[in-house]
């Protein structure tokens, strides 16, 4: 953390609010999201209890399974959701617009220009919290190998027809936000404590009532109070008035309120199953269906507050100018959610277990560049992040004094203005060491000359995009008088050096993996809990 | 050599003061020792587990209750994967040992299980060290001992700790061996689990080197449970020897064994994706228990934390909430945010520490970097230049990145 954000921190404790850390929205919100609220059953690797899911936020669709542990009701919500998620992915995929992009020829080698669909918006999915994320990649882990009764009339246990479908594309999901920057599956907590600065810790951060009482305390409270609040306040029951914001529940709620619904809604299973004449099995019936609304309340009451503050998130978050090199990264994200499609629809296998080497050694430099991309540029759309490189001497701002014109050696003789600069900024600047600056949204590159007055000077170099001619083109050099801002860290990201294709893998990592296949389901056991 | 009984007396008598009337001392479990990772520097914490106060109902009486609570969900399933694995005499338990640890040796076709029932704690604990001394007779065999009881000097008073398991190897030495719920999913778990189990395996093994230690020093054979068991409460430090001149009574020929050796590799059982089927994987502990070792003869002793409190100073829960306030007060606590996932009384810190300012509420780092600057106020003074050295490196840099933000900030509004 930077000592600006530290500072931000401070501030916020000193004024009972959250304080900006930063002055304009940093990652793409679709104007259409899909709000994903979660539960799950203590103890169980992720085995669902419900979800609140939908586009609207005024009709949430409430999903509940009224037994965690049976498989027929687990199967029951998964294929409910995939009724929602999966048409909601399919209006994005469906409309396309026509993009460029560069491949390599099998043939020649040589890299020319295709001509392909790129959708022309993705869909984007919002879960309350980082625990949302993790679970949405192992629901995606524990659906994509399923098998349906139609791809496979053996398997004991056949998943509903969607749901392996509705597994890879979580999976997709749960890897793309791996991605720094991307914005396909975002946690709202992480987004709304990228832009605020709360007057807690990090950790408390993670708490999405907290962190909202914090930015937009209600009339009357301080941040510090309304989040005390949203931790710790209980009903007569005994219960959190601000639920958390799961996917795990208070553990009060399961002892007190769910454990006995679940009891009740077995004891009436059992008794159903036993009845004896059609006139018991209706009454037996009705027990049963108030039971499983009786849960399906239960889970209503914990996922819609946290449903409202994701949503009231949004709000805030809207109200942000959005970054300027936001659009780019969005696009990206088009990209990597086209590929995706297009992999579903030739019929590819299931993303792997695991990935052979090449593609993890993809994955990782993808990574790394997009975070060195997300920082230049999260640095170049937002003053107060320019301010924290800075105050860490990557960055310098200041007037230009002077500009004297010179010309390099050689046969043709280019312009290499040399340029002063008076600023207060401390930047680490060696021998030649590039500097960039932002011109028209293209890097423009300079090198350090020396110093004078003690650093109070810096002057540089003008290396490039001054035009052909032997004097600079209007406006492509600064004047005296103007404000600039130079980093010492690159703009754009160079790609690193190029993997081979995965067929070329050498022995050392493997060897190459062979035919894509289908890996086989996860055994089947009686007691699985996902 | 350890300290005369009196003062170990004495020491017990003044934390079952500090307990209050008829309170029965709390064990120190896996959460206590979770804390004691996170914040050895903490006195208040220090003294409260080694004296065995119950901080949740603690927590409760003090008006900040915390928020640990167990889900019956959880509890249930835990134990359901616990009694899967060790079902049948923990023939797949041993079956996990000696495939992922020790597959040299001969395959567990049968193991003694011994029983390791006995009145209280200090029983328990002499009984799981007869049985290891037994185990060491035995040797060719493999033995399962389902939750032993263990104790470790923790700053001066003795912790009882119980792991799932401990296992004999035919070769004589000892492996501890943990029971999670949390699933291995394509053969990885996660990893702030994984550590946390590996922290508290950490330190069962120091407490087993201590058992094996006394082994080692005792005449084989000699002595019986009664002789383990008066010792221990006497919170006396590590190894507690005992005189080699007396007569073995031996079963066997040789005089002094060697100390058995504990397996610095435990096992960590699992269940396997998201069936309920135990998958096991060797976790390698030696950073853990150094780091636990180290931190254990650091904390301040007991004794000394207990000796600078107030004379008639109590924790009991029964006692009204502004004597128990003052109580708790007169112990100094280091609150830092991660003390909220590990400690009860967290939140009664928390909100003292926000109380005076005190910039670590905010995290750990942030008071690194603010140098001598300790409170908000403070700080913020400084930043605004209304106080503090400007040739303090702090207290320019904290100008310098208020200067920044603001002009941001304006430039922004702009």
């Amino acid at each position: 953390m930077s000592l600006i954000s530290t500072l931000a921190r401070l501030e916020a404790v000193s004024t009972g609010r959250a304080q900006p850390a930063a002055t304009v929205r940093h990652r793409h919100l679709s104007d259409r999201p899909l709000v994903f609220v979660p539960l799950t059953t203590a103890g169980e690797a992720g085995a669902p209890l419900g979800a609140l899911v939908g586009t609207d936020r005024d009709a949430p669709r409430l999903l509940a399974v009224p037994q965690p542990r049976d498989r027929d009701l687990r199967f029951a919500f998964l294929a409910e959701l995939a009724d929602v998620v999966l048409p909601y992915i399919d209006a994005y995929a469906e409309v396309v617009e026509a993009a460029e992009r560069t491949e390599t020829d099998p043939e020649t080698g040589k890299r020319v220009k295709v001509e392909v669909d790129l959708c022309a918006d993705a869909p984007q999915l919002i879960v309350p919290s980082r625990g949302g994320i993790d679970l949405v990649r192992l629901l995606g882990r524990s659906m994509r190998f399923r098998r349906t009764a139609e791809q496979d009339p053996e398997t004991p246990y056949p998943a509903p027809p969607r749901v392996p479908l509705l597994g890879r594309w979580l999976t997709h999901f749960g890897e793309r936000a791996r991605v720094p920057g991307s914005s396909l599956l975002l946690a709202m907590t992480d987004v709304l404590s990228r832009h605020w600065a709360t007057g807690q810790s990090t950790l408390e951060d993670q708490h999405l009532g907290a962190l909202l009482a914090w930015i937009d305390p209600p009339e009357g409270l301080t941040g510090a109070e309304a989040a005390l609040r949203a931790e710790l306040e209980r009903d007569a029951k005994g219960q959190l008035t601000c639920p958390p914001a799961g996917p795990a529940t208070d553990p009060a709620f399961d002892n007190k309120l769910l454990a006995p619904a679940i009891e009740r809604y077995d004891r009436a299973r059992t008794a159903l199953a036993a009845a004896e004449d059609g006139l018991e099995a209706d009454d037996r019936l009705g027990a049963l269906t108030a039971a499983e609304r009786e849960i399906r309340d239960l889970v209503l009451s914990r996922t819609l507050p946290t449903w409202e503050k994701v949503w009231q998130g949004l709000d805030l978050l809207r109200e942000l100018p959005e970054g300027a090199h936001v659009e780019e990264r969005w696009t990206r994200d088009r990209w990597s959610f086209t590929g995706h499609r297009d992999r579903v629809l030739a019929g590819e296998p299931p993303q792997p277990r695991r990935d052979d080497a090449v593609t993890a050694a993809n994955k990782l430099a993808t990574r790394e560049r997009e975070q060195a991309r997300l920082e230049a540029q999260e640095a170049l759309d937002d003053p107060l992040v320019m301010a924290g490189r800075r105050l860490s001497g990557e960055a310098f701002a200041g007037e230009v004094t002077d500009v004297v014109m010179a010309y390099s050696e050689g046969k043709r003789p280019s312009p290499r203005p040399l340029v002063t600069v008076r600023t207060d900024d401390r930047p680490h600047l060696g021998e030649r060491t590039k500097v960039y600056r932002s011109l028209g949204g293209k890097p423009q590159s300079a090198e350090f000359v020396g110093v004078e007055e003690d650093g109070a000077y810096v002057v540089l170099r003008v290396l490039d995009k001054m035009g052909r001619g032997k004097e600079p083109e209007p406006g492509s050099v600064p004047e005296k008088g103007d404000r600039v801002c130079f980093t010492l860290f690159e703009h754009e990201q160079r790609g690193g050096a190029k993997l081979p294709d995965p067929e070329e893998t050498p022995w050392t990592h493997g060897g190459p993996p062979g035919e894509a296949t289908l890996e086989a389901a996860d055994p089947v056991t009686s007691e699985d809990v996902l | 050599m350890p300290p005369p009984r009196t003062r170990g007396t004495a020491l017990r008598h003044r934390l079952a003061e500090l307990r209050g009337p008829d309170v029965p001392a709390k064990a120190l479990d896996a959460r206590a020792l979770a804390a004691l990772a996170a914040n050895p520097g903490c006195a208040r914490r220090a003294i409260l587990d080694g004296a065995g106060v119950n901080k949740a109902a603690l927590a409760s009486a003090l008006g900040s209750p915390s928020a640990f609570g167990q889900s019956q969900f959880a509890l249930t399933r835990g134990n359901a994967f616990e009694a899967k694995v060790k079902a049948d005499g923990g023939a797949e338990l041993l079956r996990l040992v000696h495939e992922k640890l020790d597959r040299t040796a001969e395959p567990p076709t049968e193991a003694r299980v011994p029983d390791l029932t006995a009145t209280g704690p200090q029983g328990r604990t002499a009984r799981t060290a007869l049985e290891l001394r037994e185990a060491a007779a035995h040797p060719g065999a493999w033995t399962l001992l389902d939750h032993p009881m263990l104790a470790l000097d923790v700053a001066g008073s003795p912790a009882f700790l119980e792991p799932d398991a401990v296992v004999v190897h035919p070769d004589g030495s000892w492996t501890v061996v943990e029971i999670k719920s949390f699933p291995l999913l394509d053969g990885s778990a996660d990893p702030a689990k994984v550590g946390a189990a590996a922290r508290q395996a950490a330190v069962y093994v120091l407490a087993l080197e201590e058992v094996a230690a006394r082994l080692g020093a005792e005449p084989e054979g000699c002595a019986g449970g009664e002789g383990a068991s008066a010792r221990r409460p006497e919170g006396s430090s590590t190894v507690a020897p005992s005189t080699p001149a007396e007569a073995p009574r031996t079963r066997s020929a040789q005089d002094r064994a060697p100390a058995p050796r504990v397996r610095h590799r435990i096992l960590l059982v699992c269940p396997r994706d998201f069936s309920n089927l135990p998958a096991a994987s060797a976790v390698d502990i030696r950073k853990q228990r150094a780091v636990t070792a180290r931190q254990l003869t650091r904390l301040t002793r007991i004794e000394d934390i207990a000796e600078t409190l107030p004379e008639g100073t109590c924790f009991s829960p029964e006692l009204p909430a502004d004597e128990l306030t003052a109580a708790v007060e007169s112990v100094p606590a280091t609150y830092a945010p991660e003390c909220l996932s590990a400690c009860e009384l967290a939140f009664h810190c928390r909100s003292r520490s926000r109380e005076t300012g005190a910039v670590t509420s905010l995290g750990r780092p942030v008071r690194a970097e603010l140098g001598g600057l300790t409170t908000v106020e403070d700080v913020l003074a400084a930043a605004r230049g209304e106080a503090g050295d400007p040739d303090d490196p702090a207290v320019a840099a904290l100008r310098r990145a208020a200067a920044l933000r603001a002009e941001a900030l304006e430039a922004a509004c702009r």
